[in-house]
């Protein structure tokens, strides 16, 4: 069956030759054979090269920065402070919400520092090596304040203030459902009370941030390391005091973000300022040192939860404290609120949870700032309400899967509406929990684990549930009160006189492969090969205006609009082809490059022949059409659930405490899949990235707030050495809220493998009592507690 | 992550580097295989003056084993050349087992032995059998060439009696051992250890001799352990003595605490790593 002439948000099309095929990626052939072109690539004649100086302290004011020796140093052109920007107001994300206290980021530090590794100066030279020449000659001078390091020492009362506005520290303090759970809790069978600790972890993406800028005499254009292009221009042009029109941002290839590159960094809007200012082309390229310790981190939080059960295991209520440490600014646009809404906004999960309370707190320290991170906060909720869902069991005697069972959201329940007010769409929660129990065999389980403890080994095996909300639409963020709503987003699809199709979006990959999946989506509608269609992305001056890609919108939300906006293409083609065949436009047929009327394949015209009279040879079209072929449509959904359950099976050491993972299976549901390839993908990347967080990963600052894990040797992110083989299988429910059926999952894989690797670690060290409630779990913590707890003196020998 | 300017020499030869590196001055340094020097320079931890490469120096990529049993290992011998000898080393068969524990594939085809024995990282796989084997390091500098015992030789963590206008030739590893093994902990593969742990022994009538056992991560430089060498020499070996000896060794410990490992884990460490290299040994029996 073929409707490529179904009107434009009409029934879902089903006859897919190229959505849900494994295609290899499009764009690979040039990134693997070094054509990529990335901001580091821009060459324009007379460029200098800009390094940072960064303050070397975590708190204090700034008493005087002396640039002289630095001007001194061979090469060094200009050597920029606070005081030269003072024309630029500095980045203000604003939130309209009681309990937020708004704050500004400077571009440069003004007269205070908040963190080690926050910008202070910028010098200008020939090349990057004597610019940092010039960087260690600044001298800058600071009276040095106690710093203000973890979400407890704001707690305890007492720490100075890291901005004036907010003398206790706290950014926002927002109860977010309010509920009088005391009476629930009284009656209930179990309570059960718990916190978890989530470390400070930093994106690392293989490009780090950069920028290159140059200033022509009325316009700018800015080359960024961004998932965001419009957002960088908005921002940029209010900082300059510019019309949008005045200023292009692009983003060429982009080699990772993982959320470090959806908000607006004051260094590339520094270049960008400094271009104009010294009418020189500038350019600043991030090293891996200014990544881990200056760029966006996230993922630090407090969970303190209250639960009560029934004898069954049966949720009656959850009540919740999330405390985020957002770092020492509010990124803009998203500002600090970001983790704690999101937690105490989704905490229930796959979940029913019949009375909740919520209360989402940001604390603001002397650390890197935060920007959302892959997963924001899910990854976080998944492990607390994991963590407590396993508790209850063991003290209720139920099975782990039982317990599971009893509460999640079950089939007949869609549409759902928790108690958190967020409507699930239809998803297979149960259905994936059991697929994933029976890849694991958790029925043979037990016997498996204590033959194992017999011979001395810790097995453990864990499992997690969760849901995950993708293509938040303008409604989410317009709730939560952000005066930047990010929801919808636009596409232009277009066919060229030859046939050649290129499809223009507002969204912006940086890996995830739109170059091939949205050209599957349009290749189907319009019955076209892939390879003909030419998606362009992250050019402000080439696409509609959109809000790039994060929180896993881009093929809910820019598919949509690209599919949409396609079968607008495809009801002109046919009319057009209709009128050269003497048929009806619901007759007609578009195949193989070509449109031919149902049942008579020999009554065909070639696009192309089309595509060149609709631009060329207009005299030949019906009188009513207008030249040209393009359409646009526009998509803002009300977000839309993937669902997944993961399963693992770790070994841990109990010599050394160091874990290994012996099978790692992701059952998920993600709607229609698009590409299979770039599913796996995106799932295997991000089960690293959330092994990474589980086990590996945490920025560890000493009492000064002077970070300890500043290069890769000691920040840990592990490599294909330390990562298992994963076991994949894809359920699919199609969505209610895309246009192709599709859900997002950029993000589920980093959500479900903390959770999953804590509570497979949990399971194997259980009957030793050893809790594990706070990540990176780290060997020594493990080994320690065995050794503690078996008091055993020849912990064994083990290969 | 640019180093600070410098100038760069390539040396010819043993003599013409030792000349270079006296006209050059205090500031200049030695380059080998650049993998932890040039690591340092980027991040500007290390500033010198001047290079002296010797890579392109000839005669120091021997490894020749003498009639004395003793092995010579020229300095430029590199990790990868050790992981991948293709005969058996009488008496020195830890050595391929330690080379591939130093970092990845491709910084091992570039690093040096003597650039390790140099760089004195207390970690290091070669410090520990340096260690282990009793080494020599053979040194020359303008007043003709010294030979020192390892002792002498390593004075702290990346500190040795290398004077700036000397060169590490070769280093000379001695008591050559029937039976040998070595285990580490990391985090991740190719890490330098927390702790590592190396064993060797001969088998007299049926009992372990001429034992040693030394340890790195626990102090400043890689250290023997007596006491656990005591408990092992002269006895049978078998699983019990082995965990004697391997807490023995770790009894004697005041290990430093820092970011990768406590004290009290380090110790842990050193029970566990020497119980497991001890049985490596048998592994063959
Ligand atoms: C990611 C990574 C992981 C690593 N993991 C490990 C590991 O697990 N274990 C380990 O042991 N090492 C590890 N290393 C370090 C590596 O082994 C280095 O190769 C070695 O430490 C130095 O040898 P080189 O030839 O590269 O010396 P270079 O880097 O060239 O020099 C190191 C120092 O020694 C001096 N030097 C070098 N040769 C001589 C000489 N002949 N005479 C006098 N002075 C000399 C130099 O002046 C310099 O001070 C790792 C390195 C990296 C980058």
């Amino acid at each position: 069956m073929d409707d490529t002439a179904t009107p434009a948000g009409g029934t879902r099309w089903t006859g897919n030759k190229w959505v849900g095929r494994p295609m290899s990626r499009l764009e690979d052939a040039a990134l693997l054979t070094g054509r990529g072109r990335y901001t580091g690539d821009i060459d324009v004649p007379g460029t200098l090269e800009a390094v940072f100086v960064r303050s070397t302290v975590a708190s204090g004011e700034i008493l005087g920065i002396d640039t002289t020796a630095a001007l001194d140093r061979p090469g060094v052109q200009a050597v920029v402070t606070a005081t030269d920007l003072a024309a630029t107001p500095g980045l203000t994300a604003l939130l309209e919400r009681e309990g937020f206290v708004t704050t500004t980021m400077p571009l440069l530090a003004t007269d205070g520092v908040r963190y080690a590794g926050e910008p202070v100066a910028v010098v200008l030279a020939s090349d990057r090596a004597r610019a940092e020449d010039g960087a260690e000659s600044v001298v800058v001078e600071i009276a040095e304040k106690p710093a203000v390091i973890s979400i407890d020492q704001v707690r305890e009362g007492g720490a100075g203030a890291v901005h004036e506005e907010a003398p206790d520290n706290i950014l926002l303090d927002s109860t977010l459902f309010s509920d009088d759970l005391d009476s629930v809790l009284e009656s209930s069978h179990l309570v059960v009370t718990k916190r978890v600790d989530t470390g400070r972890v930093v994106a690392l993406p293989m490009e780090g941030r950069s920028a290159h800028a140059h200033w022509d005499g009325d316009r700018l254009t800015l080359h960024t390391s961004t998932q965001v292009p419009h957002m960088v221009r908005s921002a940029v042009a209010e900082q300059m005091g510019l019309m949008e029109n005045q200023v292009r941002v692009v983003a060429p290839d982009v080699g990772g973000g993982f959320g470090q590159k959806c908000v607006v960094a004051r260094e590339e809007v520094i270049v960008a300022v400094l271009a104009r200012m010294l009418d020189r082309p500038v350019r600043w390229v991030e090293d891996r040192g200014e990544n881990i310790v200056a760029s966006f981190a996230g993922h630090e939080q407090v969970h303190e939860m209250t639960a009560g059960f029934t004898a069954e295991g049966v949720l009656t209520a959850l009540s919740t404290d999330v405390w985020c440490d957002v770092g020492a600014y509010s990124a803009y646009p998203f500002t600090c609120a970001v983790e704690p809404l999101m937690a105490a906004g989704e905490l229930p999960g796959p979940y029913r949870v019949p009375r909740y309370a919520a209360r989402g707190v940001a604390v603001t320290t002397n650390k890197s700032p935060t920007a959302p991170y892959r997963g924001v906060s899910r990854p976080q909720i998944t492990l607390a309400v994991e963590r407590l869902l396993d508790e209850a069991a063991a003290r209720l005697g139920i099975d782990r899967a039982e317990i599971r069972r009893r509460n999640l959201i079950r089939p007949e329940d869609f549409p759902y509406t928790g108690a958190n007010l967020v409507t699930y769409d239809a998803g297979t929660y149960g259905e994936s929990l059991e697929m994933c129990l029976a890849e694991l065999g958790y029925d043979r389980w037990p016997e498996r684990q204590e033959r194992a403890r017999a011979e001395g080994r810790l097995l453990g095996l864990g499992f997690v549930c969760f849901s995950e909300r993708t293509g938040y639409g303008t409604p989410v963020f317009a709730g939560r009160g952000m005066a930047v709503t990010p929801g919808f987003d636009t596409a232009v699809v277009a066919m060229d006189p030859t046939g050649g199709v290129t499809v223009t979006t507002g969204v912006s990959a940086h890996g995830q492969g739109h170059a091939t999946t949205f050209a599957q989506i349009v290749a189907d509608r319009l019955g076209v090969e892939p390879s003909q269609v030419r998606v362009i992305e992250g050019d402000t001056d080439a696409v509609p205006f959109g809000w790039g890609t994060f929180g896993s919108r881009s093929i809910v939300i820019g598919g949509s609009a690209a599919h949409r906006a396609a079968g607008r293409l495809a009801e002109k083609l046919a009319r057009l082809a209709a009128h050269r065949l003497e048929a009806a436009p619901a007759d007609i047929v578009l195949e193989n490059g070509s449109a031919h009327v149902r049942g008579t394949p020999a009554r065909s015209v070639s696009l192309a022949a089309i595509a060149h009279d609709a631009h060329i040879a207009v005299q030949h079209l019906p009188e009513d059409e207008e030249p040209g072929l393009e359409a646009r449509d526009s998509y803002d959904p009300p977000g839309t659930f993937s669902n997944a359950t993961h399963g693992a099976i770790v070994e841990i050491d109990p010599g050394t405490g160091g874990v290994s993972i012996e099978r790692y299976v992701v059952v998920e549901d993600c709607g229609v899949v698009i590409n299979p390839l770039i599913v796996d993908g995106q799932v295997h990347g991000g089960v690293a990235q959330g092994i990474a967080c589980a086990l590996y990963e945490g920025l560890d600052f000493d009492e000064e707030g002077q970070c300890r894990t500043a290069t890769l040797m000691d920040y840990l992110m592990p490599t294909a050495m330390e990562i298992p083989d994963f076991e994949l299988h894809h359920l699919e429910t199609p969505s209610e809220h895309s246009s192709t059926g599709a859900k997002g999952m950029g993000e589920g894989g980093t959500i479900g493998a903390p959770a999953c690797v804590v509570s497979a670690v949990a399971d194997a060290v259980a009957h030793l009592g050893i809790p594990v409630d706070r990540i990176p779990v780290t060997p020594q913590y493990l080994a320690l507690a065995i050794g503690a707890a078996t008091d055993n003196p020849d912990p064994g020998e083990q290969t | 992550m640019k180093p600070a300017a410098f100038t760069y020499h390539r040396a010819e030869s043993v003599e013409h580097a030792v000349s270079l590196l006296g006209e050059l001055g205090e500031d200049a340094k030695v380059i080998a295989g650049g993998q932890s020097l040039v690591a340092l320079m980027n991040m500007r931890l290390a500033r010198p003056s001047a290079l002296v490469d010797v890579s392109g120096v000839r005669g120091l990529h021997h490894m020749v084993l003498e009639p004395s049993g003793e092995l010579r290992i020229g300095a430029l011998v590199t990790h990868a050349a050790i992981e991948d000898y293709p005969l058996v080393i009488p008496g020195f068969e830890i050595l391929p087992k330690a080379a591939a524990l130093v970092g990845h594939w491709p910084i091992r085809t570039r690093g040096t032995f003597g650039g390790s024995i140099a760089h004195a990282d207390p970690t290091s796989e070669w410090c520990l059998v340096a260690v282990l084997h009793g080494a020599r390091m053979v040194i020359e500098g303008p007043g003709g060439s010294r030979t020192l015992g390892s002792e002498d030789f390593f004075g702290g963590p990346f500190m040795t009696d290398l004077g700036h206008d000397e060169l590490l030739t070769e280093v000379v590893l001695t008591e050559p051992r029937e039976r040998s093994a070595i285990r580490e902990f990391a985090r991740r593969a190719g890490d330098f250890a927390i702790v590592s742990a190396a064993v060797a022994y001969d088998i007299v009538n049926g009992r372990m001799s001429g034992a040693r056992v030394a340890l790195g991560g626990v102090a400043s430089v890689a250290v023997r352990a007596p006491a656990a060498e005591a408990e092992l020499e002269g006895a049978e070996a078998t699983p019990e003595v082995f965990a004697r000896a391997s807490r023995a060794a770790a009894e004697d410990l005041q290990p430093p605490s820092d970011l990768h490992g406590s004290a009290d884990y380090r110790r842990r460490l050193v029970r566990v790593l020497t119980e497991r290299a001890l049985a490596d040994t048998l592994a063959g029996d």
